[in-house]
């Protein structure tokens, strides 16, 4: 398949392996920032094919995985409403919060609907002006622009069934909070390169002049993330930092400006709650005041419900990358992806669901 | 009291811990660990006896068992349809429901001889779509030759539930020297599929509301007793397995293999034959293609010395042409499926644990 194929060819793959075996001479500890990267990584086998001394520790880019158990539970509360239809994507309806999920909160008679793009909840909400239609805006700056049309169309129509229950995260503040930390390991960045498409990584510039690291930002595909890991190794075994592109054939160093202006009109900057991390200074989007009406939080009134994490649940260590997933006491015991403690079970890209789906083999043996 | 000497035993306790699971979740249905859970703990814990532990797609019944002269094994199956929607490119809940009984009694090693439908129609269901869907089983009945000789119906009132529902059942005979099980999988034999995965599930999800997106594609669901047949005519019990690996795909079939069979599984991740436009409908959704539906394919476990000849005689029939020969079993890594991915990295193909949801990003 064009544009799948070439990032994934099994010589190339070798090749590089090859490259970093000879580049390495000392441990290194590199971080990808992106679930998405880490899910790759762990399906591909990726990790299994580096030298012993580089070790990945899998970083924070789970928009499921750090979006607070409160926000979940204030999601549940809005859904259980006979007037709401509450959409989003898919992989958050499994996301357990204090008690229970929104397929559990379906299967109770909440009407829960998935959808592929938030634009299709504008379209439900078109086409039932009799109910509230509700979209579940998490994510990273990559889905960010999608949803901030969602509600600059609504805001447009003047549709006032419509609203969203947004966390948005972004990550140079994430990152800055990993390097600050008096326990981080990390030593190289590969930064996530959906994230970079849309924001560009000139943000990524003082962050690594400040902190003396290298940071690369890097794609998707099995050899994006061997040639992301050779690049980010080569700029540590030379001793240079600053930042480089591995993934060119998406991102550029302004990035998406049109994309970057809407979320301008939409959104403003604030503090966020991740999960299992904390409070982050300038971490996230809100709504705009003047779109303040398409906040589903306020329109439901749902802002005071506050909930605590399970205490055996180390998402918190894990998304750091202090510990790996098998090494939390209750991975595979009492936190499956049937019955999960915490959220980086639950997502496709969290860490201990992707260590739990194909990983177990090497834990095991 | 000597009675007490002996406690009592109460039968009407669920066996499945009521605190993990008060209600039943969709994904008790979904074909992955939750459904294995629920037939295992509740159905088979109730109705236990040797024809159901097989679990298989069907029960062989030895006829002597009954007391009847001349003996002979007779499959019986039955399948329930709550397809949603009705309607979807290249059939529907009516064709679906005659493939899926006619398959489940072939993966039994039979020819099948009869179905019977029970209908559960919602009041205000369209008679016109109703008749659609009749007439698209009737053709579908007619095509395979396997007759509809019994059935019933029910209508419910309105909203309880979702227009039609069907269920059909089908009975078959095992032909003498047929003997196929998933426990009869042997390290060393070889594993077939007939053609190119996840295209029922695929063609399904494009057509639900709220992730509709343009494609050609076509479910692939189809009669697949003369593919079977062809096979076991000429190779006899050197078939192992057969298996059509419906909801949960590929890789559920193939975990339930492996567990029964207590063997290993590979795979080679290059051999499995898979459509570009599903490959890029699944790498759009973030699926895994191993764990998206067929209702059209077959897996054949063979012995290794019969694999080639299997594969001729797959690709010989119009539904197995794209047929391959993707991986084998092995005594290493018991019950479990491990594949050896496209760049030469190896990763354990774990059972689903729900439905597949499409990701964020």
């Amino acid at each position: 398949m064009k544009y799948v194929d070439e990032y994934r060819g099994s010589e190339e793959a070798q090749k590089f392996v090859a490259a970093i075996e000879r580049l390495v001479t000392r441990p290194w500890n590199l971080m990808e920032i992106c679930g998405g990267q880490t899910h790759t990584m762990i399906k591909a086998g990726i990790d299994r094919m580096l030298p012993d001394e580089v070790t990945m520790i899998h970083g924070p880019g789970c928009p499921v995985c750090v979006t607070p158990l409160e926000l979940i539970d204030r999601a549940l509360a809005i859904a259980r409403r006979p007037e709401v239809i509450f959409t989003s994507f898919g992989d958050m309806l499994r996301v357990p919060g204090s008690t229970t999920d929104l397929l559990a909160v379906k299967s109770q008679g909440g009407d829960v609907r998935m959808v592929y793009s938030p634009l299709d909840a504008v379209e439900l909400a078109r086409r039932n002006p009799d109910r509230q239609v509700v979209f579940f805006a998490v994510g990273f700056e990559t889905t960010a622009p999608a949803n901030a049309m969602a509600v600059w169309q609504a805001a447009q129509e003047k549709l006032d069934n419509f609203s969203i229950l947004t966390s948005h995260v972004l990550v140079p503040p994430a990152m800055e909070a990993i390097l600050s930390a008096p326990d981080n390991r990390v030593q190289g960045f590969m930064a996530a390169g959906h994230v970079c498409t849309v924001m560009g990584y000139w943000e990524y510039e003082p962050l690594a002049e400040r902190h003396q690291i290298p940071i690369v930002v890097t794609g998707f595909e099995p050899l994006d993330l061997l040639h992301g890991a050779y690049l980010t190794l080569e700029a540590l075994e030379e001793g240079r930092s600053g930042v480089v592109n591995q993934y060119s054939r998406s991102v550029e160093r302004e990035g998406n400006l049109p994309a970057q202006k809407l979320l301008k009109q939409v959104f403003e900057v604030c503090d966020r709650k991740w999960r299992g991390i904390g409070e982050i200074p300038d971490s996230g989007y809100k709504l705009r005041d003047e779109l303040a009406g398409y906040d589903a939080e306020l329109r439901f009134d749902v802002g005071e419900l506050v909930a605590q994490e399970s205490p055996d649940c180390i998402a918190g260590e894990i998304l750091r990358g202090l510990k790996k997933p098998h090494e939390c006491a209750a991975f595979g015991v009492r936190c499956t992806p049937e019955k999960p403690l915490g959220a980086p079970m639950v997502s496709s890209e969290g860490a201990c669901a992707a260590y739990y789906q194909y990983g177990r083999h090497k834990v095991a043996s | 009291m000597s009675d007490d000497q002996e406690a009592p035993t109460f039968t009407g306790t669920c066996p499945l811990p009521l605190a993990d699971y008060p209600t039943v979740q969709l994904a008790h249905g979904g074909g992955g660990r939750l459904s294995q859970m629920l037939i295992e703990k509740v159905f088979l814990e109730a109705f236990r006896n040797p024809a159901l532990e097989g679990l298989g797609d069907g029960a062989v019944l030895e006829l002597a068992a009954f007391g009847l002269e001349g003996g002979g094994r007779l499959a019986f199956s039955t399948d329930t349809f709550v397809v949603h929607p009705l309607f979807f490119p290249g059939g529907d809940i009516g064709s679906l429901a005659v493939h899926g009984t006619v398959n489940d009694v072939a993966m039994c090693g039979a020819q099948p001889l009869a179905l019977s439908a029970g209908f559960v129609l919602e009041e205000g269901f369209p008679m016109e779509q109703l008749w659609t869907i009749v007439s698209s089983m009737k053709r579908a009945a007619d095509e395979a030759g396997v007759p509809l000789v019994t059935g019933d119906t029910k209508v419910v009132d309105r909203g309880k539930g979702d227009g039609v529902y069907v269920n059909t059942s089908g009975i078959g005979l095992v032909p003498e020297g047929v003997d196929v099980a998933p426990t009869r999988a042997r390290p060393g034999d070889r594993i077939l599929i007939s053609g190119g995965i996840a295209e029922h599930g695929i063609a399904i999800m494009s057509v639900r509301e709220g992730l509709e997106f343009e494609t050609e594609l076509k479910t692939d669901s189809a009669a697949l007793h003369g593919l079977t047949g062809a096979l076991l005519d000429e190779l006899g019990d050197r078939v192992h397995v057969l298996r059509d690996p419906t909801r949960g795909g590929v890789a559920s079939a193939l975990n339930e293999i492996a567990g029964s069979a207590g063997v290993g599984i590979r795979l080679e991740e290059t051999a499995i034959p898979l459509e570009e436009q599903v490959r890029g409908a699944c790498e759009i959704l973030g699926f895994d293609p191993l764990y998206v539906a067929n209702e059209g394919k077959c897996i054949a476990i063979v012995a290794a010395e019969a694999a080639e000849r299997a594969l001729e005689l797959m690709r010989g029939d119009p539904l197995g042409e794209k047929a391959a020969i993707v991986g084998e079993v092995t005594a290493e890594d018991p019950g479990r499926v491990v594949l050896k991915s496209r760049i030469g990295g190896e990763r354990v193909v774990d059972m689903l644990s729900g439905e597949q949801l499409p990701r964020i990003c």
